[in-house]
């Protein structure tokens, strides 16, 4: 049988990232709100993703820098909590993330005022970065199903990275670059749900990698 | 055994190093300077001997210039040296006329001409009036900790920073306010260098035998220089806490004691609070131990860098790298190597090390996933590879004003 052509081929791209200093930094509760609420959006995207890429082999993965500050520098496990359990994929934009997080530990200064006296030690502040990305094409092209799964064995994390994080919330698409793909160049609408359906921030980069080839390959298979 | 860019594929996968030479056909035909002050010796230099080969290797227009100065010059730069890590110190009219007058000097006899020029530390950093008002992008590397500088001196060398286009710190407490973009890009560690290389069991056990150190009980180790700011004394105080529970060794190794009248002064308060106890080495190595150093890591069963305040901390990453469970003081850029509980233990105190240092050695199975972790976030975090590609990146990052930069198909 045949195997059905995608009418536009995937390319895949790589992500590559730089920090960048803000200069701004938080040693407390109210100073993280106020800098929450003014940084660019590339901030709030970098401390909520980049433990992603740093701690891609940890199982389980620490939470993202303002859920870790807030735990293990100012000693604060309810508000830490809170913050670690912000479920991220629910969120399309980066706007909206930053607005859940700012309700977050504001309904927690309100109800525990004292929250407002913890103090981070010297040179443990919490320093706000910003992601520079450079995004460029790989060599790896897919046209079909078969042609994708060998592609996605081998690609970066980078690579794996931008396609189902940067592109769904800095770009502010629906879903991730796999599922448009899948849907719209192949006609696999139930895979397209399928890798959609998953949530990226509860696995390791390598165990998502493996449970998308696993979709991926089932369908094939069927 | 020649290095090249291949030989690290089998670390850190074929992707990444064709990674780099996608970064690298993107840079092209711009020319690459770099200066420093110093060709062999420090990890300056030990980054440089091995980056610049690979830049090349990659068909980068690269060159690495040393700049030249008399023993004053050098007198001088150690005064702002210290002064940038807090010491009350202040330049006299005469030594910043013999700073500037080397700076000077060495711009005339020097080719900087590059269209990215990387100026690392301060010794060269005056350098930066020969930089042409267009066509090339000069950068400010700084290694050292400026995270509570002399005020006085950085103010006189701030003059010169902020005339650069960007410059690069190791750790985000060290960012200071400056006119100019600051990117935070951590040093690193080779992982083919002799320090870090993989060693047989044989070879680890004939190093400790050598170097006389039992392998009866559990080790405890600190490899650092012999000075205040490492806390030795702190170590062996910790370690006492320790023994009162579980039966171990203290290993202390490091150099730096012999050329400098603080570390030897160091090296006699340890052995003092040392002497008579069997259980601890104080071992004093020569320049160059690389090898010593290394099997000591490998043989460890947990590493301690109870530092009191530090520039990165690369004892750490290299402690890491061999898959060893540590405990570090939360200062400088230990933080950033260690998340607490996940791939390592951070503490604050003679009491806080002690009782880390109980968990582990009581927990092996703890200990040894800390270890793995460790060794991952290594990998992925603080190995050469990873700081070729931000400065590439960084190369790239400095021509567009955008945080998301998309390149096209070539």
């Amino acid at each position: 049988m045949a195997v059905p052509q995608a009418r536009e081929p995937f390319q895949f791209f790589t992500r590559l990232s730089l920090q960048e200093s803000t200069g701004l930094r938080a040693a407390t509760v109210p100073q993280l709100l106020t800098c929450l609420k003014t940084v660019p959006g590339s901030v709030i995207f970098h401390h909520t993703h980049h433990f992603l890429q740093a701690h891609q082999y940890l199982t389980p993965e620490p939470p993202n820098d303002f859920a870790y500050w807030v735990t293990e520098v100012l000693g604060e496990k309810v508000l830490g909590e809170e913050l670690a359990s912000i479920d991220t994929v629910q969120f399309h934009t980066v706007r909206a993330l930053r607005d859940r997080l700012v309700e977050t530990i504001e309904r927690s200064l309100r109800a525990r005022p004292l929250l407002r006296l913890r103090r981070a030690p010297l040179n443990e502040a919490l320093y706000f970065m910003k992601s520079i990305s450079v995004v460029l094409p790989t060599d790896s092209r897919a046209t079909n199903l078969q042609e994708f799964a060998a592609c996605l064995e081998t690609v970066t994390i980078d690579s794996l990275y931008y396609h189902i994080f940067e592109a769904r919330l800095r770009l502010e698409k629906e879903r991730n670059d796999f599922s448009c793909w899948f849907e719209e160049s192949l006609g696999e609408t139930a895979l397209a749900r399928a890798v959609n359906g998953l949530d990226p921030y509860t696995y390791t980069m390598e165990e998502l990698r493996q449970t998308i080839l696993r979709l991926v390959r089932q369908r094939i298979a069927a | 055994m020649t290095v090249t860019l291949e030989s690290y594929e089998p670390i850190v996968g074929r992707q990444l190093v064709e990674e780099l030479r996608l970064l690298a056909q993107r840079v092209g035909s711009r020319r690459i300077r770099h200066v420093n002050s110093t060709a062999v010796g420090g990890g300056v230099a030990e980054i440089l001997t091995r980056m610049v080969p690979l830049l090349q290797e990659m068909g980068l227009d690269t060159r690495w210039d040393v700049i030249k100065g008399g023993e004053a010059f050098f007198q001088v730069t150690k005064k702002i040296h210290n002064a940038l890590h807090g010491q009350p110190l202040t330049l006299s009219r005469q030594e910043i006329q013999i700073f500037l007058e080397t700076n000077a000097e060495n711009s005339r006899t020097l080719s900087l001409e590059g269209e990215i020029v990387f100026i690392h530390d301060p010794q060269p950093i005056a350098l930066v009036a020969k930089k042409p008002r267009q066509g090339s992008r000069w950068i400010w590397r700084c290694h050292v900790d400026v995270s509570d500088p002399q005020p006085a001196v950085w103010r006189f060398l701030r003059t010169y920073v902020a005339r650069y286009d960007a410059a690069i710190f190791s750790s985000p407490q060290f960012v200071a306010r400056l006119p100019i973009r600051q990117f935070l890009i951590a040093p690193s560690i080779d992982p083919l260098a002799k320090k870090n290389e993989e060693l047989s069991p044989e070879t680890v056990a004939s190093v400790l035998h050598r170097l006389g150190i039992p392998r009866d009980l559990p080790l405890v180790t600190q490899i650092s220089r012999f000075d205040l700011l490492k806390d030795p004394v702190g170590v062996i105080e910790a370690f006492r806490l320790v023994r009162k529970s579980v039966a171990c060794r203290l290993v202390l190794a490091g150099g730096g004691a012999t050329d400098d009248p603080e570390g030897a002064q160091v090296l006699a308060d340890v052995r003092t609070k040392a002497a008579g106890d069997s259980m601890i080495h104080v071992l004093e190595l020569p320049p160059g131990s690389d090898l010593e150093i290394n099997a000591l890591q490998r043989a460890s069963t947990v590493i301690i860098q109870k530092s009191l305040r530090e520039g990165f901390g690369l004892t750490v990453s290299e402690a890491l790298w061999k898959g060893k469970p540590v405990v570090a003081s939360a200062v400088g850029g230990i933080p950033l190597q260690i998340a607490h509980r996940y791939n390592g233990m951070l503490c604050h105190s003679i009491d806080g090390a002690a009782f880390c240092l109980k968990q582990l050695l009581n927990n092996p199975a703890y200990a040894k996933r800390l270890g793995e972790n460790g060794r991952e976030h290594v990998r992925h975090n603080f190995l050469l590879t990873r700081h070729l590609k931000e400065y590439l990146l960084l190369m790239i990052a400095l021509e567009h004003a955008e945080d998301l930069i998309h390149l096209p198909v070539s």
